[in-house]
């Protein structure tokens, strides 16, 4: 294996081919470069895609600091290698290498990838095999790294699951502990790999798949997946940090230009809106908030540390944050005048008051976005996400008013019995929106309209709904091109070969996992990237191994159908979601859980967690006495 | 209170650009809690002027940098010295910070020459180097192409050396050249004239040399 220097010979001759060097050197300010012949476990950190996307990744630098802060580990990070670097890296023979401290990868203990989205699977098995180790979890040998993920994709993780030795389902930073724990205590005793697997099995959120197997019916859906050892459970449950560690300061500061190159703070996690088609609002619950004081703290430290000159306020709805007000407010007041911008994200149309647009008109802050998604009322009530028409203009009309020239709206197609009048209905909003914006601005105001296509995501109330076939997404797409045709509108939608892509890798069962090697090995890689991905390769995968995408896609779900992720839980309960999607059939609404708990699954499941953690941080109610009977573990199926 | 700093430039920071340093300066003058002048209009830019563009891939030894702070003239510059180079990340070392006149004419406008230190990767026969050297020295016209105009790159070379070799052996080689606007020499097609590809080499630029120095 190669050594750091002789690695570092070997760079320095071709770095200066490839476009943006700056990417695989490291070096950075606010990195952490420990003595590697002191640490006894060392951790690789990788995200699936160039450094510029996955530098700034939050989830990683969380886990970076929480393992670099231990006396006996270290953390070092890796992305994958655009094009021309990695034809360069095979054929001078230069296998990936952490930036810290340029060691090839198959010399750490443990990889750990994130997996935010799906389309990023091709990229870790080819980010495996530059490492120069068996890109197949059962080809690899006692001396091969541990390579585990987690991220949100990893709530079905069975596309991926003959690659990854154990999923982190998911919190990261209290498993993250147990995982090292675990793993050093079976290094001590000296054990088999297969023992090593077996005791990870017990650490509470972490799935290792080749302890189980799938079993299917005559129509190809899944019977059951079955533990093959005492020590896998039956159900894996996700890890929930009950009360919010205090987010990461120490931002590494990249030397060139790349994506979201600012201070990101975390202000809450979850969400309580129950938007049908949402995974995340659903994955992440239940909602607790930062306070305002940590919140600011945080900004102030991280802010000194780097330098940067955006700051990001983080949630899945920042209006729904409890001191909003308070929080803008308060964050004007420390950083005026100091050229600093303000990026608030996830702005809630209803929660949108003309307070708070006045606060962030003065913070220099970026375009302004809201999210409809649907435009007729009948949609509304369906996706629960109930906007109506008036509420939506006069807020618009407020920020065009208050100088923001150009406003995103963002919309989705292919929703449970949309026809194309609702989608009319969406071009038809998106020019009264306009126009009310010419009244104030003339000329100037601008619309930016963002459309992507639904995908019916695992634990979700809608996982039982099918895709939109192509051409029916087709159909939708040119109704809207025809329809918005005005210079100030600018209309973006996805390709629907992107949209099935998705769908097939997030609601894929085990069967997939030789698709996306099919895939890889043909030459898939950057799915994420427009203009990388190849449909005919994934179309001909799935041809090769006997499979018709189709399935996975097109087909509705029988009500009482086994799903391939329902082993894997985020504690709300499936008996939920199915009355959930049948008040949707019914066009029913269900409103903020802030306002009146439904009893999704959460509280029952972390009751203990619950009371031992009062107060209004955590916006479930409150739970006094003690849960006698068992704690729950096992969500009803 | 325009302060002129000399810095280097290396390690990581070795394969940054033109553009992401001043990105990197940016930064760093914040962190170290000072305040930069903007200027005007609806996107402020700090009034930052680095002396000459180093390209992305050489090390710089003294690279010279104005800036422009909103304090009262007249503070002692070691203090500001000490606060950027607290704040500064890895690669990029505060050599000397001065206090010159604001009314001097833009950084860029002042630099005359340029000195680089070229070392050769790979083994080279140390005779047979020195004679190209010469033999490029004497020639009269050097015509080549840039942008689709044709000029003369003998007169841009002001001086061509052999230096002792390194430590591990490498040959090494001085050069100083024109660094005047319209009139700059690069160190590739000098190398390029002597037949030695860019990719075998590191380039260091060692010193700037600037107009008010040569009085």
């Amino acid at each position: 294996m190669l050594t750091p220097e002789q690695i570092d010979a070997r760079l320095e001759r071709l770095l200066l081919k490839v476009q943006k060097p700056g990417r695989y050197v490291g070096g950075e300010l606010n990195i952490v470069v420990k003595d590697w012949s002191q640490y006894t476990t060392k951790v690789a950190l990788l995200f699936p895609d160039i450094y510029d996307i996955g530098v700034s990744n939050v989830g990683l630098k969380i886990l970076y600091d929480q393992i670099n802060q231990r006396e006996d580990a270290l953390a070092e990070r890796a992305y994958a290698p655009w094009l021309d670097m990695e034809a360069i890296m095979r054929s001078s023979g230069i296998p990936l290498y952490s930036l810290e401290s340029h060691h090839p990868l198959a010399e750490f203990d443990i990889l750990a990838f994130t997996l935010p989205y799906e389309t990023l699977y091709t990229n870790m098995l080819n980010m495996l095999d530059l490492t120069g180790i068996p890109v197949r979890a059962r080809e690899r040998g006692a001396t091969d790294p541990l390579i585990i993920a987690g991220g949100h994709a990893c709530f079905n993780p069975e596309p991926m699951h003959a690659f990854v030795d154990a999923f982190a389902i998911g919190e990261g930073e209290e498993i993250i502990h147990d995982i090292l724990n675990c793993y050093q205590s079976w290094k001590k005793g000296g054990g088999s790999r297969p023992e090593l697997l077996r005791s990870l099995a017990g650490i509470s959120g972490l799935y290792v798949p080749s302890l189980y197997e799938a079993r299917y019916l005559e129509d190809g859906t899944v019977a059951s997946v079955n533990a093959l050892v005492p020590e896998a459970p039956r159900i894996i449950l996700k890890r929930m940090v009950a009360k919010l560690p205090p987010p990461p300061t120490r931002f590494i500061v990249p030397n060139i230009e790349t994506v979201h190159n600012r201070v990101s703070v975390e202000v809450m996690r979850g969400c309580t809106r129950g938007c049908r088609f949402c995974q995340a609002g659903m994955i992440t619950r239940p909602v607790r908030e930062r306070s305002v004081a940590e919140v600011v703290a945080a900004a102030e430290e991280a802010v000194r540390n780097t330098g940067f000159e955006e700051l990001a306020l983080l949630s899945l709805s920042s209006s729904d944050y409890s001191d909003i007000l308070e929080l803008v407010t308060t964050i004007g007041e420390n950083f005026g005048g100091r050229h600093l911008s303000i990026s608030l994200p996830s702005l809630r149309i209803e929660s949108v008051s003309v307070e708070l647009m006045d606060k962030l008109r003065d913070r220099r802050s970026f375009g302004f976005t809201l999210a409809p998604e649907a435009a007729t009322e009948r949609m509304r009530r369906i996706i629960n996400k109930f906007i109506p028409d008036d509420q939506l203009l006069e807020t618009t009309r407020e920020i065009y008013r208050r100088g923001w020239p150009t406003i995103k709206l963002y919309f989705m197609i292919g929703h449970p019995s949309e026809t194309l009048e609702d989608v009319q209905a969406i071009a038809d909003l998106c020019k009264r929106v306009l126009a009310e914006g010419r009244k104030v601005l003339g000329g100037k105001a601008k619309l930016h309209a963002g459309v992507s296509t639904f995908i019916p995501k695992p634990h979700t109330p809608f996982q039982w709904v099918a895709v939109d076939t192509p051409e029916q997404i087709r159909a939708k797409q040119s109704l809207l091109m025809h329809e918005l045709r005005d210079g100030s509108i600018k209309l973006s939608w996805t390709q629907p070969e992107d949209t099935l892509l998705e769908a097939w890798l997030s609601r894929g069962d085990r069967r997939l996992a030789e698709v996306v090697y099919t895939a890889w090995k043909n030459g898939s890689k950057f799915d994420a990237w427009q203009d990388q991905r190849r449909y005919e390769i994934w179309l001909n995968a799935f041809a090769e191994n006997g499979l018709d995408p189709a399935f996975y896609t097109h087909r509705p779900r029988r009500m009482d159908e086994i799903f391939p992720w329902d082993h894997i839980s985020d504690a709300v309960h499936k008996k939920f979601l199915f009355n959930d999607f049948r008040q949707s059939l019914e066009g029913q609404i269900r409103i903020d859980c802030r306002e009146q708990c439904f009893a999704c699954g959460i509280l029952p499941i972390f009751a203990n967690d619950r009371r031992a953690n009062p107060g209004t941080y955590w916006k479930c109610p409150e739970v006094k006495s003690p849960v006698t009977r068992k704690r729950e573990a096992v969500p009803a199926a | 209170m325009r302060l002129r700093i000399t810095f280097s430039k290396s390690g990581a920071l070795r394969y940054t650009g033109h553009l992401d340093l001043h990105k990197i300066w940016e930064r760093t003058v914040r962190r170290a809690d000072l305040p930069l002048v903007y200027s005007q209009g609806f996107h402020p830019q700090p009034k930052m002027q680095l002396a000459s563009a180093l390209p992305l891939g050489f090390l710089g030894r003294a690279e010279v940098m104005d800036i422009w702070l909103d304090v009262q003239p007249g503070n002692p510059p070691l203090q500001y010295k000490n606060l950027l180079q607290q704040a500064a990340p890895p690669g990029l070392t505060i050599l000397e910070v001065e206090e010159v006149d604001t009314r001097l004419p833009a950084l860029q406008t002042q630099v005359d020459s340029a000195d680089y230190e070229v070392v050769l990767l790979d083994p080279v026969d140390r005779q047979a180097l020195s004679q190209s050297l010469s033999a490029l020295l004497n020639t009269a016209c050097l015509e080549r192409q840039r942008r689709g105009k044709t000029y003369d790159l003998r007169p841009l070379i002001e001086s061509l050396s052999l230096l002792p070799e390194d430590a591990s052996g490498a040959q090494r080689i001085a050069m100083r050249l024109s660094a005047r606007e319209g009139a700059t020499g690069r160190p590739e097609e000098v190398l390029g004239a002597l037949g030695i590809p860019f990719e075998s080499t590191r380039i260091e630029r060692t010193r700037l040399i600037l107009k008010s120095e040569l009085k």
